[in-house]
């Protein structure tokens, strides 16, 4: 394929994952920023995600955008009190210990990958996605008659992966909205600021963590719903979002949401680049190399303050 | 002077007699053992993939066990003794797989040990079967077998292997679809045995490979990788593994929009999957090697409908309890002719425990044509004793219809090549 063509395949891949990826990671960036909890489990509630939109198309009939519809609204909602759940049954008699919160997040994370195994299966499920033109895509081309378009060979996308960008984009203002216009924004982030503070201030704390790690757990089911028609749902799919997301909150700063969607875009970006045009493998390598320079030089992250 | 004895009863004889009442009241159930020994359960160690990537599989995999156990017995076990599995997750991990052959051997005690798949597992555990004498019977389809790579007692003598399947696929490929071709293979142990097995036998053929992909099976994104096949592509040869196939054959097709070269996929692409999924429609009209064809053919054998029927499958090769549960129906046969061929092998060696392993190996060794039968439903095979692996007929299918349809089955002479080992020459 020659370099034109080849690049904006790259491009638009590489946006598709920097687009759910910048949805997963702030739902984790969000959970450590507020409540200081390194949520090790946030990979499968992805993947609930993805599986609770497969069982909600399933059972819902008729055009396959009613049943997606249908997921994008139940699998939030499920994943997020599932989170809660967990929040006021483990994390909260932990007292959100750092340490201890991570042991007891590796613990929520093999549980919920094995009772996925165990009622779900191991099989890769597809959903349909409620659009999915093939869109060939033009490229000028010099031929015997001057300049031309044509219409390269394998030069193509596919509606729903536009779709998920832009949703994706969507949804990340909205949520930068919400934390910076609404009351309930003002007060996750006093509650951020200082828990003693916002205590004294008659915030209820403990209430503002069991909703923080809802909403964390419900934006990674989110990503995964607009991924899935894409990539099947799978009970192992959570480990590369997971991996992926660290990666972003420690380069963009943990905590920090524009930093975030900066690093999230960066190793987007990257990852299609470089593995269209050398290898997945150096992707990996590349991206992990950039965390490690960003704890050298930079251990806040690009755009994390230092503890006080 | 007199001393009288206390007729008191203590502790410690209490206990004692205790003792011997039990043994006394026990004694009818190990009399029943000394002269039974033969009617205790004959134990086969299943390593399993019940979880990690090769977990769908892993599922099937069982699933034809149980089928097979529960027909064995019904006809009254093997040598008059009932047969048990005992199954181990080794999470399709080769490190795992060492360890659960280390439990079938020192903890479980089992007769022998079966049923692995995936190559790299394979290839990990069998040194280890090996130094414990366990007589370990693989389903995997590598070629690791005949390669001469493993030892005597790892043997593969219910599925074919990949060099023997790709030899009898190669003229049919340059034949009827083209000869420039372009191959996409998992990046480890099983589509190794592709990529050097495909490029000799296309090129005896007068045809050449232009490239060759190599991808994670834990892979979850291809696009990426298509832009590698070269424009002047007649033939891609496709054959993936792990949980990402659907997405894969899905990208595959977006990528080339009904333009593209012909595909000839392995199932392997496709297994536990349906083919009549969403964003599959663009696979009519292209070939797959099957090992046994999923979708019921008109021509199939009553032995291969009574073990269709046997393993809970549909027409479509879909569970009979959830037509969205398909099956690894390419590979799954394997499992219920390799423990017939254990049942055929501790019959002729009149084994009866352990001790007997060596004489096992010898009488599987000593087989060679097996006729189609319930046993082989698949087909007739013929097992090479010196290199420990099967060969037997291979199917090629179109999709038709949203059907696969067989359109060529080769004959055993096609899957044929030179040993490559003689294992019966190694001591045990």
């Amino acid at each position: 394929m020659e370099f034109g063509p080849h690049l904006v395949l790259a491009l638009i891949e590489g946006a598709v994952t920097a687009a759910v990826l910048a949805l997963t990671a702030s739902g984790l960036s969000l959970v450590f920023g507020v409540m200081r909890v390194v949520n090790i489990a946030h990979g499968e509630f992805f993947m609930l995600g993805a599986v609770i939109a497969w069982w909600v198309t399933q059972s819902i009939g008729g055009h396959p955008g009613w049943g997606f519809a249908a997921a994008m609204v139940a699998a939030p909602l499920m994943v997020g009190a599932l989170a809660v759940a967990a929040d006021l049954t483990v994390l909260r008699r932990l007292s959100y210990d750092p340490e201890r919160t991570i042991v007891a997040t590796i613990g929520l994370l093999y549980i919920i990958q094995q009772l996925t195994l165990m009622t779900y299966g191991p099989e890769a499920r597809p959903v349909v996605a409620p659009f999915d033109a093939r869109i060939a895509l033009p490229w000028p081309e010099r031929g015997a008659e001057g300049w031309q378009i044509g219409w390269p060979w394998g030069l193509s996308t596919t509606a729903w992966k536009l779709a998920v960008i832009g949703a994706a984009a969507a949804m990340v203002g909205a949520l930068w909205l919400f934390m910076a216009r609404t009351r309930a924004g003002l007060v996750l982030r006093a509650t951020q600021a200082d828990r003693e503070m916002a205590t004294a201030f008659g915030i209820p704390v403990e209430r503002v963590y069991a909703l923080t790690f809802g909403l964390g757990a419900g934006l990674a089911a989110l990503a995964a719903v607009l991924i899935v028609p894409i990539r099947q749902a799978h009970y192992l799919m959570g480990g590369d979002p997971l991996l992926l997301s660290f990666v972003v909150v420690i380069i963009g700063g943990l905590g920090s949401l524009p930093g975030t969607l900066l690093a999230a875009v960066l190793i987007g970006l990257s990852d299609g680049i470089i593995s269209v045009f050398f290898s997945p493998t150096l992707a990996k390598i590349v991206a992990t190399l950039m965390v490690a320079l960003v704890l050298v030089f930079r251990p806040q992250g690009l755009f994390g303050t230092r503890a006080p | 002077m007199t001393v009288k004895t206390k007729a008191t009863t203590t502790r410690r004889g209490a206990m004692r007699a205790l003792t011997g009442g039990i043994a006394a009241a026990s004694l009818p159930m190990w009399a029943r053992y000394t002269h039974a020994q033969s009617a205790a359960p004959i134990r086969i160690g299943f390593q399993q993939h019940r979880t990690g990537i090769g977990a769908a599989y892993g599922r099937w995999y069982g699933r034809a066990t149980e089928a097979a156990v529960q027909l064995i017995n019904e006809g009254g076990g093997i040598n008059g003794r009932p047969v048990e599995i005992v199954a181990e997750d080794d999470g399709t991990d080769p490190k795992r797989g060492a360890e659960v052959v280390e439990k079938f051997a020192n903890q479980h005690k089992v007769d022998v040990g079966f049923g692995t798949l995936f190559s790299h597992v394979v290839i990990g555990s069998a040194p280890r079967a090996g130094e414990l004498k366990l007589p370990y019977f693989v389903v995997s389809e590598g070629t690791h077998v005949a390669s001469g790579m493993l030892n005597r007692y790892t043997l593969q003598p219910g599925i074919t292997d990949v060099r023997s399947q790709v030899i009898s696929m190669a003229p049919f490929i340059t034949d009827t679809l083209g000869k420039k071709v372009t191959m996409i293979f998992p990046d480890y142990g099983f589509g190794y045995d592709h990529r050097d097995a495909l490029g000799p036998a296309i090129e005896a053929q007068g045809g050449e490979i232009l490239e060759r992909i190599a991808i994670p099976p834990t892979e979850t994104s291809f696009t990426r990788y298509f832009p590698r096949i070269p424009r002047d592509t007649e033939v891609l040869y496709h054959v993936m593994v792990g949980p990402g196939v659907l997405t894969f054959v899905k990208e595959l097709g977006e990528f080339f929009g009904g333009q593209g070269p012909e595909l000839f996929g392995f199932i392997d692409s496709l297994e536990a999957v349906a083919i009549d999924s969403p964003g599959l429609e663009f696979l009519e009209g292209s070939h797959f090697w099957e090992g046994m064809c999923r979708h019921a053919q008109p021509d199939d054998s009553e032995h291969a409908a009574a073990y269709r029927a046997a393993v809970g499958v549909d027409d479509r090769g879909a569970a009979l309890s959830d037509a969205r549960d398909v099956s690894t129906y390419g590979h799954m046969f394997g499992c219920w002719e390799t423990l017939h061929v254990i049942k055929a092998g501790m019959e002729a060696a009149g084994y009866a425990g352990p001790q007997d392993r060596a004489a096992l190996i010898e009488a599987v060794e000593a087989m060679e044509d097996m006729p189609e039968s319930l046993a082989h439903p698949q087909g007739a095979k013929r097992f090479n004793g010196r290199t420990h692996q099967v060969f037997g007929h291979q199917n090629i299918s179109r999709v038709e219809g949203g059907r696969l349809i067989r359109v060529h089955r080769t004959s055993i002479e096609d899957t044929l090549y030179p040993d490559m080992v003689d294992y019966t020459a190694q001591p045990f």
